[in-house]
């Protein structure tokens, strides 16, 4: 029998369940966020995807946080084997993860142990456990139930007991195949969501299956919302206004492959990484769809020398990775800036270095991504700030590049990679796809390196066009892509390389501030921490504090009018998700700190003296504790 | 159907006649005697006796001595990076398939950096002409031991002599899966090394040619054994591989009939110690081509992206439901 021991009066569990919760006992929140989860294999993921979307389509604003063990099988029952979703819901639009978890929904007592212990829980906040460990055969489990169980209780949060398997197993034979979705119809009572629209969600994931299949998961979601009415004594509703336009619902890497669909480019070459991969993978099941490739290289290494092969020969490509395979490919991605060879690179940046936290959220690859590749070797470098930039973001990649003959350097991160956000449908423009592949013949004379004196830029030769034939090479050369050692042919070629991105720069507009246009401090970010540096700055303006926050898209070139937006502060700092060194640390120093990349970039390029703070904790960078960094800021 | 006046016809053959000259890009700076002039002489000869439209050609090449090889093709070149000319060209091959690629490779390029993509790219069976130019030591960086030199080879990092067994292209080729064609030549054979040149371009699939060359300035005498005693050369010939005739044949009288399609014997051939064999040793036209195997024949057009991308959209697409907002 499961022991309803709660804060709250408990109604009568299971099914000696008495009357509903009145519909006056509806709290009205602005916003929730809610975590599933579970050992992996048990479905927390699908049900918190699931629970996203039909928020998503009730009007809310989402963002979904994806919970992922580093292994693919970790042990069940293991603290560190959590697995799951975490949903930020809100009446506006939400822009970031948000805080602390307000209620959670634990498959078995071990798993939950792992976020209480990584402090992601809110103090006091609800928690639904699955109650069956309690009666466990095992003495073992049976006594570590309780026992988190009771401590949970003491130490002051909201614990249900929920007889999930107890109640599934009326329904199915095996409770794990379909507690998800028990869950799921317990969520969307408890949140006043419309129940037809997670029937559409199990259509969506099942449909494809037996019929057979689709109706059991229907008869568990029921189950759980019925069960949740008769049962539980709270019930929350997040208003929210309809959207009148389409939106879409994905996470990062889809918006990612769907905007190299929509790009026009026809190649990826990629291999195997984690947090990338998933791109591909949604890639290979669509790209041929639109004429597209994707090919699975025997490395890194070959992947990018791969799409420099592509590119060169046809229009650009696109290769994707994180940090690793980023590495790896810095030599062909030199030999496509020296052979000025249009190229887009997608790294999902995660915990560096060397294999560090794979699936983990970091931004640390920046000072790689724009002086990576030895000597001179000047590329572009854009971070997608939300998952729409993702979209977006790659289709303007694949224009620069072939603009300007130049390796662009797309970072993304594990966070955008695998979190979702609505934003609006994209509609299709012809102008987005690249022109087709210049065959026609080279006039008479030109030359394969014509640059142009202001610009640097030059024409390139595809194969194919009579009359330009020549051997693009990685080695020194000349307008004639002859091999050339002499002094002035060097110092000429890398003058003109290096000019296409001042051109560049020139055609790129001053970074928007979001607040005041001037105040006590500004803060400065980039990637995907843009949202939850833009909820802390309005909270704190809201208080009346003079702080603005201004986010970078371009990292390379850097958009003009940045100086002058700086200047019009009295302090400066950069919050970003790499290491900086802590000035309290004894050894160090004005002489010897290490700032964050971005402070770095500023301080050398602008001669500001400005400030950082960072953590590389291996998640996205929260809210409450930016406020907490800027109120310190303009306390000093 | 068009048809084409007489003059126009003429025009057409003219244009599509080419020359040795139409080839030839430059003066080359090998050393003389370098198997890498034979090679580039052989390659030439076949582009003009194919007709190959220098605009539709590409010389892929990493880098090392046989690297320079594109410089000296008067063709679309790609001279790259060491050791990743097969991935480069198969970049070039997948995106452009009607273009015929070449790849010119050492045996630093190909059996040492490269190596990697030296087993795949014979898995892929792109079709896509290899030349391993194997002159069994490093010649740009001045003499240091390859994966090829023979054991005992003195250099400048084996200055004892190198300790370990050569590695032998023809035994590694032939034991990957898909591979669809295997020959080996030698650079002071000239006439042979052309006829080995035509039939793996003429093989649709990826073809590696090893060729046995000399390095007169780091390695002068290697091969003298070889060049001095016709009866160290073993050529293979087949009604279904390569014929020599009767002039040759005087020479080089030490000559084994081999099936090309017997990949067992092929094995033992290219495993065999005393005489160097040269000709087919593996052919298999039937093997399928990667970029055939993956191109879906789809163009890629305004049209066709819209469609896909809006059947995509559609999968995570929330409509908007105003009846319904309006109840609400």
């Amino acid at each position: 029998m499961n022991q309803m021991t709660t804060q709250k009066s408990p109604k009568q569990a299971g099914t000696q369940a008495s009357a509903p919760a009145s519909p006056d006992s509806v709290t009205i929140l602005k916003e929730h966020i809610v975590e599933i989860i579970s050992d992996s294999g048990e479905g927390a993921q699908k049900c918190g995807q699931s629970l996203g979307s039909i928020a998503a389509q009730m009007g809310n604003g989402i963002w979904t946080v994806e919970i992922i063990p580093a292994e693919i099988r970790p042990p069940a029952r293991s603290v560190a084997g959590a697995s799951g979703n975490r949903i930020r819901i809100g009446s506006g639009y939400i822009t970031n993860g948000g805080n602390e978890t307000d209620l959670v929904v634990a498959f078995n007592e071990q798993v939950l142990l792992g976020r209480v212990r990584a402090k992601e829980l809110k103090p006091g906040c609800i928690i639904m456990m699955e109650s069956m460990w309690r009666t466990h055969a095992d003495p073992k489990i049976a006594a570590s139930y309780i026992e988190t169980h009771d401590r949970l209780v003491e130490a002051g949060y909201k614990v249900y007991e929920i007889p999930m398997e107890q109640e599934c197993r009326t329904l199915v034979s095996d409770a794990k195949r379909g507690k998800n979705m028990f869950a799921l119809g317990m969520l969307c009572y408890l949140y006043s969501l419309d129940l037809r629209l997670g029937v559409d969600q199990i259509e969506l994931a099942f449909g494809k299956k037996d019929r057979s299949v689709v109706d059991a998961n229907v008869r568990l979601l029921e189950a759980g919302h019925k069960w949740a009415q008769a049962n539980l004594d709270f019930r929350y509703r997040i208003p929210a206004v309809r959207a009148t336009e389409p939106q879409i619902v994905v996470n990062g890497n889809t918006a990612l492959a769907l905007g190299i669909m929509a790009s026009g480019m026809e190649i990826c070459a990629m291999y195997p990484i984690t947090p990338a991969t998933s791109a591909s993978h949604y890639l290979s099941e669509v790209f041929e769809n639109v004429g597209g490739i994707v090919h699975q290289a025997e490395d890194e290494i070959a992947a990018c020398a791969f799409a420099v092969g592509a590119s060169y020969a046809s229009k650009c490509t696109v290769t994707i990775t994180s940090g690793p395979g980023y590495s790896l490919k810095q030599e062909a991605i030199g030999l496509a800036v020296m052979g000025e060879i249009p190229l887009v690179v997608v790294n999902v940046q995660r915990g560096g270095p060397s294999t560090g936290q794979p699936t983990k959220y970091e931004q640390g690859d920046l000072m790689t991504a724009i002086f990576g590749s030895h000597g001179d070797a000047p590329k572009v470098v854009m971070a997608p700030a939300t998952i729409e930039d993702c979209f977006y973001s790659v289709i303007t990649a694949r224009k620069i590049a072939e603009t300007f003959n130049m390796v662009v350097v797309v970072l993304t991160d594990a966070g955008l990679a695998t979190s979702q956000q609505p934003f609006p449908r994209p509609m299709f423009n012809e102008s987005w796809i690249a022109p087709p592949v210049d065959q026609s013949p080279v006039p008479e004379g030109a030359k394969p390196y014509d640059w142009d004196a202001d610009t640097g830029l030059a024409r390139r030769f595809i194969p194919g066009q009579p009359g330009g034939m020549h051997t693009l090479t990685g080695l020194a050369h000349d307008r004639d892509s002859h091999v050339a050692y002499d002094a002035e042919s060097n110092q000429e070629a890398i003058h003109f390389r290096s000019l296409k991105l001042a051109a560049l720069q020139k055609t790129l507009k001053a970074p928007a501030v979001f607040g005041d246009p001037k105040g006590d401090l500004l803060v400065v970010g980039w990637g995907s921490t843009k949202g939850a540096i833009e909820e802390a700055v309005e909270s704190l303006r809201a208080e009346g504090r003079k702080v603005s926050s201004m986010h970078l898209q371009f990292l390379q070139p850097l958009p003009p009018g940045i100086k002058e937006i700086m200047q019009r502060f009295k302090k400066v700092m950069t919050i970003e998700g790499n290491w900086s060194d802590r000035p309290e640390d004894k050894v160090i120093d004005e002489t010897n700190r290490r700032y964050s990349a971005v402070a770095t970039l500023l301080r050398a390029r602008y001669l500001v003296d400005v400030d950082c703070w960072s953590e590389v904790k291996g998640q996205a960078i929260k809210p409450a504790t930016i406020r907490r960094v800027i109120s310190e800021k303009l306390k000093q | 159907m068009n048809m084409m006046s007489a003059t126009e016809c003429l025009l057409q053959m003219c244009d599509e006649h080419f020359e040795m000259e139409d080839y030839q890009s430059g003066v080359p700076r090998w050393c003389t005697g370098c198997g890498d002039n034979a090679i580039l002489a052989a390659v030439q000869r076949l582009c003009r006796d194919e007709g190959l439209r220098p605009e539709k050609t590409v010389f892929v090449s990493g880098i090392g001595c046989s690297s320079r090889f594109p410089h000296y093709m008067k063709t679309y070149g790609f001279h790259g990076i060491h050791g990743r000319a097969l991935p480069v060209a198969e970049g070039v091959k997948m995106a452009r398939p009607d273009l015929n690629v070449f790849v010119n490779t050492g045996d630093g390029d190909c059996c040492s950096i490269g190596a990697a993509h030296w087993i795949h790219a014979l898995r892929y069976n792109m079709n896509i002409t290899v030349f391993l130019h194997d002159n069994q030591i490093y010649g740009l960086t001045k003499k240091q031991a390859s994966p090829t030199s023979p054991i005992g080879t003195k250099s400048n990092t084996t200055p004892r002599g190198s300790t370990l067994e050569a590695l032998n292209p023809l035994t590694v080729t032939l034991g990957v899966q898909n591979v669809s064609f295997v020959a080996q030549a030698v650079d002071w054979i000239p006439e042979v090394l052309f006829d080995i040149v035509k039939a793996a371009y003429r093989h649709k699939g990826l073809s590696f040619v090893r060729i046995v060359q000399r390095c007169p300035e780091w390695l002068p005498q290697s091969l003298d054994p070889w060049l001095h005693d016709p009866q160290k050369v073993q050529l293979l010939n087949h009604e279904k591989g390569l014929q020599f005739s009767t002039g040759l044949s005087k020479v080089y009288k030490n000559q084994f009939e081999h099936d090309p399609s017997n990949i067992h014997r092929a094995r033992e051939l290219a495993s065999s110690s005393d005489a160097i064999p040269v000709g087919i040793l593996y052919h298999n036209p039937d093997v399928p081509c990667y970029e055939d195997l993956r191109h879906t024949g789809l163009l890629q057009t305004a049209d066709l992206t819209r469609a896909g991308l809006n059947a995509e959209l559609d999968k995570y697409t929330v409509w908007p439901r105003k009846a319904e907002a309006k109840v609400a």
